[in-house]
């Protein structure tokens, strides 16, 4: 291999600047071992913060760790965590109840979301505003959601319930968005919606901005009518976007505890209880250490094998 | 042009340099001072007794030279909280106000610095204090003379309600009219529901007002602290008396199931509408707004209530939470102050006790809006007029039951909640249905926690 050596480069510029020794020292270096180097903190910052502590809830939750009552003997207690969970009742209605709320906001947030991106792609006079303003509500953080929406859905002073009454009639203060068991799972998907699907938008943004614009022409030649174009052009193109921001969205409301927690705690009764609820119940109210584990470890396993399978047909739908 | 350059960093170097060690060195020179201000952390809830704890430690303060420091957390966050810097023996609290269920797993635990000897040796002597306060908030194991914590801040739940409202002749005329007798506090919760009813829905002042405020938070402790105080009284026991740990035919007997259908009917006729998740605060800005007749609540609150300009002094009145067909008990509430295990200062700490179990700063803390639990204060002459819930607060104190205080309080706790809350407000089985999975699941804790539990 032949160097070309041209003093005029800033390689050149920098290596002049290198200090004697510095250089002495790295040009032992293998290339292998430079990368190494620069890799190696990074790698150990992922072992300490995410692999080891993974390892280790793996071992607590084979034990009857229970961080109450610490002064009991740790016993190893095989799987029944894993069978405990498994076999209960609760824990698979708590898994339906956060099925539910996954797929009514995945689909909400789709729909929503792509029919934004679709109205602002348009690039109408001020769009860049109206999208500014229609990103706001993903910028915020969930906490303050939570607490926003917990005042605008409170059934005395809040404008909620007075906007409903406006159009129905219904006393404002006869009712309650979070309280009531067959309001309170739709306002937490309202809520979300709200939150998220300018995400979607933004997503499905990028990927209409990416059709090529001659396609579009080549189907005006053809005469092909909008909506021919819509669902032969945009749809299958826009189509991996939407799957992706499917993927990210959907294993974020797996994993929703927050805004959920600010708004409703799960109630009424166990209603909006979701799976991360009563993962963080037993694991800091319980301090049942060792089951939650195992049913952090379960929940894990879920969305990685769920992920796995979606992103593979991500990339058939990619390949085609 | 390069060599002044390097000078002006050199010169910059030098100067940050300098600065640096300056920094350290005024922090090292400082730290035999700091090590000189002696302090101390006392943890608890944020609420108005803190308030008054705060001025109260101003005198310890003076007296002893100890700087006072305070962490106090809301009430929804406090068990979470400090029990997560117990279990992994933080250093953050010198002493604790802990509460009266934590007992058993502190203890147990270690956690706590058991106080036997110190009382000992200081001659503070538990029988100077109210019985059912070192019962709920000292001992451990319960009812044996092993001290964890000093009684520190007695309470129970209490009634409050609309005094104004209750006098108005067209008011009283109306339900004598309707119920027969005449509009007073109530003495039993079915007179209670009836009052509650009759307010329901009323227009007073131009303004729609509501019966009841009870407790339906389903978080932290709220709807079990709530509930209690009728399933006590239906006849709800956590055990068999005789056979610890045996809960069927308890917990779940009819006479309970009846109490917690009655819970449940006095908050779908009589609270008002979105009272699903509701505890201490929402209760006290549904009586400050004078939006509801009778409000339950802790004792602790009363004497902010009774300062309120809108709805407290001649309008507000107080009442001891009422019997049912089966007795008179309400829900205790309250704690005892601890010396943290892990604390750096304990000596100090145990002083900052001695200090505060005087029957001068009881008197004080009294005064200024704590509850004392020291005879000395409570059994004085003066005392039943000191404040208009001074009697019912000594009455309340004769007749107090208490959740579990096992180590394992929060799994209980928790499984009554979600038990509760599924019956009362989310309208989910029966009463019976609610207490007899309450049965299992408090089952499955004991077994877990190595305990025998008896099935009859």
């Amino acid at each position: 291999m032949t160097a070309i050596i041209n003093s005029d480069t800033s390689v050149d510029r920098t290596g002049v600047q290198t200090s004697f020794h510095v250089a002495k020292r790295v040009r032992g270096l293998s290339d292998r071992s430079i990368a190494w180097l620069f890799v190696t903190p990074t790698i150990a910052l992922l072992l300490a913060i995410n692999i080891f502590p993974l390892i280790w809830m793996i071992r607590l939750s084979f034990t009857s760790l229970n961080l109450s009552m610490s002064y009991l003997p740790l016993r190893f207690v095989g799987v029944d965590n894993y069978s405990d969970i498994l076999t209960d009742e609760d824990i698979w209605i708590r898994l339906q109840t956060t099925a539910q709320f996954v797929i009514s906001t995945v689909v909400l947030q789709v729909v929503i979301g792509f029919g934004l991106a679709l109205l602002i792609n348009r690039q109408f006079r001020s769009h860049s505003f109206w999208t500014t303003i229609i990103l706001l509500p993903m910028m915020l953080s969930p906490a303050v959601v939570g607490n926003f929406w917990t005042l605008l859905l409170q059934p005395q002073i809040g404008p909620f319930n007075y906007l409903i009454s406006l159009f129905t009639g219904i006393p404002p203060s006869s009712f309650s968005m979070t309280g009531e068991v067959a309001l309170a799972p739709w306002t937490i998907v309202l809520v979300d919606t709200w939150m998220w699907a300018p995400y979607v938008m933004l997503i499905c943004l990028a990927g209409l901005r990416s059709i090529p614009d001659y396609i579009y022409e080549a189907a005006e030649v053809d005469r092909a009518s909008a909506w021919r174009q819509f669902w032969s052009i945009t749809l299958p193109m826009a189509m991996p976007f939407l799957m992706l921001a499917v993927l990210f969205r959907a294993i974020e409301n797996f994993k929703m505890f927050d805004m959920v927690n600010l708004l409703t705690s799960g109630g009424p009764g166990s209603t909006t209880e979701l799976v991360s609820i009563t993962l963080k119940r037993a694991a800091f109210e319980k301090w049942r250490t060792g089951y939650s584990s195992a049913l952090a470890i379960i929940l894990f396993v879920t969305v990685f094998g769920a992920a796995n399978i979606y992103v593979k047909a991500l990339n058939r739908v990619k390949q085609r | 042009m390069r060599k002044s350059e390097t000078a002006m960093w050199s010169k910059l170097a030098a100067g940050v340099v300098a600065l640096f060690a300056g920094v350290a060195l005024s922090g090292f020179a400082s730290q035999p001072a700091a090590a000189q201000a002696k302090h101390l952390t006392l943890c608890w809830a944020a609420w108005d007794p803190a308030n008054a704890l705060v001025e109260l430690g101003k005198d310890f303060t003076k007296e002893s030279g100890i700087e006072m420091k305070y962490e106090f957390v809301p009430w929804t966050s406090y068990a979470d909280r400090f029990l997560n810097e117990l279990n992994s023996h933080g250093k953050l609290c010198d002493l604790i106000i802990g509460d009266s269920q934590w007992i058993g797993g502190a203890a147990e635990n270690h956690w706590y610095v058991k106080l036997n000897d110190f009382f000992a040796k200081e001659h503070i002597t538990m029988a100077d204090f109210v019985p059912a306060t070192v019962l709920g908030y000292s001992e451990w194991p319960k009812n044996s003379p092993n001290y964890w914590a000093l009684p520190a801040m007695a309470d129970a739940v209490g009634w409050t309600y609309r005094k104004d409202w209750f006098s108005r002749p067209e008011i009283q005329a109306e339900f004598k009219k309707k119920y027969g007798r005449d509009l007073a506090p109530p003495k039993t919760y079915e007179q209670l529901k009836q009052i509650a009813e009759f307010f329901q829905g009323r227009e007073i002042d131009g303004k729609k007002v509501y019966g009841a405020y009870i407790f339906t938070e389903r978080g932290s402790e709220g709807i079990t602290m709530g509930v209690t105080n009728v399933l006590y009284n239906y006849g709800f026991e956590y055990d068999n008396p005789k056979k610890p740990y045996q809960m069927a035919g308890f917990v779940n007997s009819p006479e309970a199931a009846k109490g917690l259908e009655f819970y449940k009917a006095l908050y779908k006729c009589c609270t008002a509408p979105g009272m699903t998740n509701a505890y201490m605060q929402e209760g006290l800005d549904a009586f400050k707004s004078g939006q509801v007749a009778m409000q339950m609540n802790w004792f602790a609150f009363f004497p902010g209530l009774y300062k309120d300009p809108n709805v407290g002094g001649d309008k507000i009145g107080f009442f001891v939470n009422p019997a049912g067909p089966k007795g008179h008990f309400t829900q205790l509430g309250g704690q005892g102050i601890s010396v943290v295990a892990t604390s750096e200062h304990q000596d100090d700490a145990l002083r900052y006790i001695k200090w505060f179990a005087q029957p001068k700063v009881q008197q004080k803390w009294w005064e200024i809006g704590g509850y004392s639990a020291l005879k000395a204060v409570v059994d004085a002459p003066g005392f039943f007029k000191s404040a208009p819930f001074a009697p019912q607060f000594l009455e309340s104190m004769a007749i107090v039951k208490d959740f579990w205080a096992e180590p394992s309080y929060a799994q209980l706790l928790l499984d009554m909640q979600k038990r509760v809350h599924d019956y009362v407000v989310a309208d989910k089985g029966t009463a019976q249905q609610a207490l007899d999975s309450l049965v299992k699941d408090w089952t499955k804790v004991f077994k877990e926690q190595g305990k025998t539990v008896a099935s009859e």
